[in-house]
């Protein structure tokens, strides 16, 4: 066995192997179970992981155990984890060391070829699923004839189709199979869309994936128990097991209706999905050897494909990068913050009102200008507390306690005590730079200053300080409470200490922050707003709106540029184009049809749900009289260019530290794919780069194998 | 208004008992895990009882630090899923823990104030072995209020083997090979296992399951347990054969009112008649169950011979001798740890009162011809305990042979 797979095992000389580790449970009738432990030898910050090393020695001791049950030693075997964690699935690390497709196809057939034992014990097997489980160890389980859980467990998922991969260990074959084509839908496809959604132990019991499940304490004895029972004859329901009934009429149209779902949702860029879909299709009615033979395919295309390793790059950024941020100063220089200020009481205020509340546990003094502006405020702010209440999401006493860290002023004398101070009124830059001026004559030299503004120099607003050094730009994304991105906009005169109180604050927050230098759009609202001149540029020269929507269609955005508009606003997004064309008058189109649409305020008509039904007559009027019309593709490949171009330039000009966090805001911040890797994987593999710059982000490139 | 009830022993159960150490099987177990898997073991086999029904749940250990500390009986009634309504505490009495867990949940039913409570004990002795972190006061030993002595146990029961000079070290090896064969008979019959409740053990090689105590040594010979060393005293008697060892374990039983136990339905298996403790001289602790069973049969109007059954803790094999001699008992008498004792089994220090417990009310089932029953056991620095219990399976027919 382990000639064949030679080549994958030999990737990665340093794999930190998982041992299988076998022990005698004595269980009724004088019999006895096998139990394996999956144990990586450390301790639960390093997951279980099912490299190549790992899986040739799990097939050997199971075939150690399949010659045992024929001697009649063993009436079963089981396998359990190490406190915490079961098994995160297959080692991912050395996946950029995979050097073609044939290695790929390796791997889908060693994990095929030691889980299908499983089944061919002899004896019943059983999977005692204790802890953390993903992909490739919910697989293990899966090939299993029985499977228990602790009550406790909260990770529990098959994820690959998130990273750009399929189910390939069996599970796209065994799961519908054993519950139903529609719940495994949902496990393999709309969950892993879902940002990764992961289930909680009770969910993976109703879904019928797991046979039983008992509480943490005695979890593992009464896993034991469980199975001495069903070794000695118990039987074991399985409700949700797919009958002939679903088979023949149910299947197929759930697969047409996900399909559906897909393609309206991500469009047919992205590729695991489909592939993941046509494997759950074909399960319906193949064998488990056709089955796994799919899913050893697919495994094997996805592997060596462009996106797998942009997706891989995406979740390295958002796993790591996000936690880290570069250019952060020491954590151990910020200001601790016990009692915030926010200026205004408008949507944005509130919103940050109940995120600071919630997350910081301090007081926080909301102002305007008048009273009753100030009133409302505090009312929709504890509103919103007692919705979350209403919720489940906090209790009664916890929802008193933020009530009351809330108040309101219109003295800005209020504010006096407080560490950090944030306004989010109008994008007016005199306004600002008077509150900031205001507010610094009642707080201490210390108190941070942080504006939310999108689009105004920060540096500009702290003009008037006497002490500009505590300013800084901390720009949320809408909804404040959903978004993770913090964009931290240091200007030449911020200190240390306030940019480190900054990054700790957003932490606390529960943000992802990256540091932005004091340039217009920061980076979300630069990149796309070049986007945005490049459509309405092709619009105003009289491109349809429909070909400019279809030419984003291959970058597998979450919405066209259209829908992006409408969504932000489309008086905001002119004042963002406004601003960048000011600054960068040669690269960033004004468009007066822009002003003219934010009056109609709105570009589509809409059905009754709100379903697009076209582009409204009145704005196509608007717009008529372009006279040099681009194609999709022309279009697609200046946008493409156009941002190849601006991304290096606001890189050469260190907007940002590096290529990986303008990425890394892209996915945070506007939701761009992990098949892009964010943006600058895309733009490397398509030849943008090389078309713009003569050169390319990433050394070696981010692209697929052959 | 508090009124006098009758107590009655409604269940008990209890891991198995492990080697403490390194190399024992609990090692990578916590203290308050084998409590914890204890009771829950017993709350699930008694489901007729509503768990917000529990009045108090009384917990010992003897040293109360770690995984044994924070009022052990309040944390792990809270991990063993108990109702947060339902109060805990701790009890400490050394070896006697368990055993004072079950007369003061008694003591609280008795006056009324309670109808039901859970009372149990665990030591992990390899976690703490014996007497860590204790600082005894200097004065103990300036002023001579004790030798140096009465903090070794192994030295105390060497002091029995001098103040008693005909129980000789062969009459304790003998003693503690009965009791290992007693022992292994009893597992062999199935004896003990229906108490116990298995316990999930990690090692370095993967996760076992612990169903039987650690320490059994079945095939031991007279010969081999005359030539153990005897750590106490060059040329001494006292060795790791004729005595327990040291141990984990954890054990945990429902006291309730008789009128309680009815109204959910339950069959006792213990009425409790009375129970006693004294103090001896701490330089001879083993002797200390001889005036505490002196005084609950007092108690109970009752004299050693009604006594059909007696569960004696096994701290040191001489040292029940010396309770038997005192009584005009024969060593090998068949009332007298029917099933082994703690030689074999092991002494988790405050676990093992409610072992005895156990046992003796498994053998009041297979011996309706017997009324009452004895537990006790001795104490660390000089004390005795003694519980005496009623048969509610007897049936005033056959008389002992």
């Amino acid at each position: 066995m382990s000639d064949r797979f030679a080549k994958l095992a030999a990737l990665d000389p340093e794999e930190v192997i998982t041992h299988s580790f076998v022990r005698d449970v004595p269980i009724s009738g004088g019999k006895t179970l096998a139990l394996i432990t999956l144990d990586n030898g450390k301790d639960h910050t390093r997951p279980n992981t099912l490299g190549p090393k790992t899986m040739l020695a799990l097939g050997e001791v199971l075939d150690e155990l399949t010659a045992r049950a024929a001697a009649g030693e063993i009436a079963g075997v089981a396998i359990t984890g190490k406190p915490f964690i079961f098994a995160a699935g297959a080692d991912l690390s050395r996946v950029n060391d995979i050097p073609d497709r044939e290695t790929g196809l390796l791997m889908g057939q060693l994990g095929h070829l030691v889980l299908g034992k499983l089944s061919e014990l002899g004896v019943p097997s059983f999977v005692f699923v204790n802890g953390l489980a993903l992909g490739g160890g919910v697989e293990i389980a899966l090939n299993a004839d029985y499977r228990t859980i602790d009550s406790s467990v909260s990770a529990f998922a098959l994820p690959e189709v998130f990273l750009g991969l399929i189910p390939g260990w069996g599970g796209s074959w065994l799961l519908p199979n054993l519950i139903g084509i529609e719940n495994a839908l949902k496990v393999i496809i709309e969950n892993p869309l879902k940002n990764n959604r992961m289930l909680a132990a009770p969910a993976v019991l109703e879904l019928g994936i797991v046979d039983a499940m008992f509480g943490p304490a005695t979890f593992l004895e009464d896993s034991i128990a469980w199975a001495d029972r069903v070794t000695h004859g118990a039987k074991v329901k399985r409700p949700r097991e797919p009958g002939k009934l679903e088979r023949a009429v149910k299947w197929d149209i759930a697969i047409g209706i996900a399909e559906k779902t897909l393609e309206e949702r991500i469009g047919r860029v992205a590729h695991a999905p489909y592939r993941a879909l046509e494997l759950l299709r074909a399960a319906k009615n193949t064998t488990k050897k056709v089955g796994f033979e799919a899913e050893d395919g697919a495994l094997a295309d996805l592997i060596a494909g462009d996106q797998f390793r942009a997706s891989m790059y995406a979740f390295n950024l958002v796993q790591k990068r996000a936690k880290r941020p570069a250019g952060a100063p020491d954590a151990s220089l910020a200001r601790p913050v016990t009692k915030v200020g926010i200026v205004g009481a408008g949507l944005m205020a509130r919103q940050l009102a109940v995120l600071f509340a919630r997350r910081l546990q301090v007081p926080v003094v909301i102002t305007d200008l008048d009273q009753a502006h100030v009133d409302s405020g505090v009312e929709a702010i504890r509103a919103d507390i007692h919705k979350l209440l209403d919720d489940g999401r906090i209790s009664p006493d916890e929802s008193n306690r933020l009530k009351a860290l809330v108040t309101g002023t219109t003295n800005k004398g209020d504010f006096a005590d407080c560490d950090w101070v944030i306004e989010a009124i109008f994008e007016e830059l005199e306004a600002k730079q008077n509150v900031f001026a205001e507010v610094e004559t009642h707080v201490s030299a210390e108190t941070i200053l942080a504006t939310n503004t999108s689009s105004l120099s920060v540096e500009q607003i702290g003009a008037k300080l006497a002490h500009p050094d505590r300013v800084v730009g901390f720009h949320f994304f809408n909804p404040v409470a959903v978004m993770p991105l913090v964009e931290v906009v240091r200007t030449p005169s911020t200190s240390e200490e306030s940019l480190s109180t900054a990054m700790v604050t957003a932490a606390a927050l529960r943000k992802n922050a990256v540091i932005a230098k004091d340039a217009p759009g920061f980076v979300v609202n630069r990149v796309l707003a070049k986007i945005l001149s490049e459509a309405m540029h092709a619009v105003d020269t009289g491109t349809p709106f429909e070909v400019v929507e279809e030419s984003t269609r291959e970058f597998g955005l979450p919405m066209t540029p259209f829908e992006l508009l409408e969504l932000v606003g489309i008086t905001v997004a002119a004042h963002v184009l406004d601003v960048h064309h000011e600054a960068f008058p040669d690269r960033y189109f004004a468009s007066e049809n822009l002003h003219k649409l934010a009056e109609v305020g709105h570009v589509f008509e809409r059905g009754s749900k709100g379903r697009i039904k076209g582009i409204d007559p009145k704005v196509t009027a608007i717009v008529a009289g372009g006279k040099t019309p681009l194609t999709a593709p022309e279009l697609r490949q200046r946008i493409e260019d156009g941002l190849a171009d601006e991304i290096h330039r606001m890189l050469e000009a260190e907007v940002v530290a590096a290529a990986e966090d303008i990425d890394l805001c892209l996915i945070l911040g506007a939701g761009y794919p992990f098949q892009m890797g964010g943006v600058t994987p895309y733009l490397d593999r398509v030849d943008a780069s090389e078309r713009a710059f003569g050169d390319t982000f990433h050394h070696p490139v981010i692209r697929g194998v052959r | 208004m508090a009124t006098s009830n009758e107590i009655v022993f409604v269940d008990g159960v209890r891991t198995p008992f492990g080697r403490a150490g390194e190399k024992g099987m609990y090692w990578n177990t916590r203290a308050d895990d084998l409590i914890v898997k204890a009771m829950i073991g017993l709350l699930e086999r008694n489901p007729r009882i509503p768990l917000e029904s529990y009045d108090d749940v009384a917990i010992a250990a003897a040293t109360q630090q770690g995984d044994q500390g924070l009022t052990i009986g309040r944390t792990a009634s809270l991990l063993a899923g108990l109702p947060r309504s339902v109060p805990g505490y701790a009890i400490d009495r050394m070896c006697a823990g368990a055993m004072t867990s079950v007369t003061t949940i008694a003591g609280a039913i008795a006056f009324g104030a309670y109808d039901l409570g859970i009372a149990g004990g665990v030591e992990h002795m390899g976690h703490h072995p014996m007497g860590s972190g204790a600082d005894p006061n200097p004065r103990f030993l300036a002023e001579k209020l004790v030798s140096t002595d009465a903090l070794s146990m192994g030295a105390t029961a060497e002091r029995i083997h001098d103040r008693f000079p005909h129980l000789t070290k062969e009459r304790a090896d003998e003693y503690a090979l009965r009791s290992q064969q007693k022992a292994a008979a009893a597992y062999e019959a199935g004896k003990i296992q229906p108490d116990l409740i298995p316990v999930a053990i990690r090692t370095d090689s993967g996760w076992g399951l612990a169903t039987r105590d650690e320490a059994l040594r079945p095939d031991t010979t007279l010969e081999v347990l005359a030539t153990l060393k005897t750590p106490f005293r060059p040329h001494g008697r006292i060795t790791a054969g004729n005595s327990s060892g040291l141990n984990d374990g954890a054990t945990a039983s429902i006291i309730a009112s008789a009128e309680a136990a009815r109204s959910f339905g339950l069959a006792p298996k213990m009425r409790l008649v009375s129970f006693a403790f004294a103090g001896v001289e701490p330089e001879v602790m083993g002797i200390g169950p001889v005036p505490s069973t002196e005084k609950a049969l007092r108690k109970a109007g009752l004299s050693i011979d009604d006594i059909g059954l007696f569960e004696l803790n096994e701290a040191f094999a001489v040292q029940v001798l010396s309770l038997l001699d005192h009584f005009g008992i024969a060593d090998d008498d068949p009332r007298v740890n029917l099933w082994g004792g703690a030689i074999a089994m092991g002494h988790p220090l405050a676990a093992s009162g409610v072992r005895l417990m156990i046992q003796l009310a498994a053998q009041f089932a297979e011996h309706p011809e017997v009324r009452y029953g004895l537990t006790a056991m001795c104490v660390g620095l000089g004390q005795g305990g003694s519980v005496i219990w009623e048969n509610p399976h007897f049936d005033g027919k056959a008389v002992r042979a």
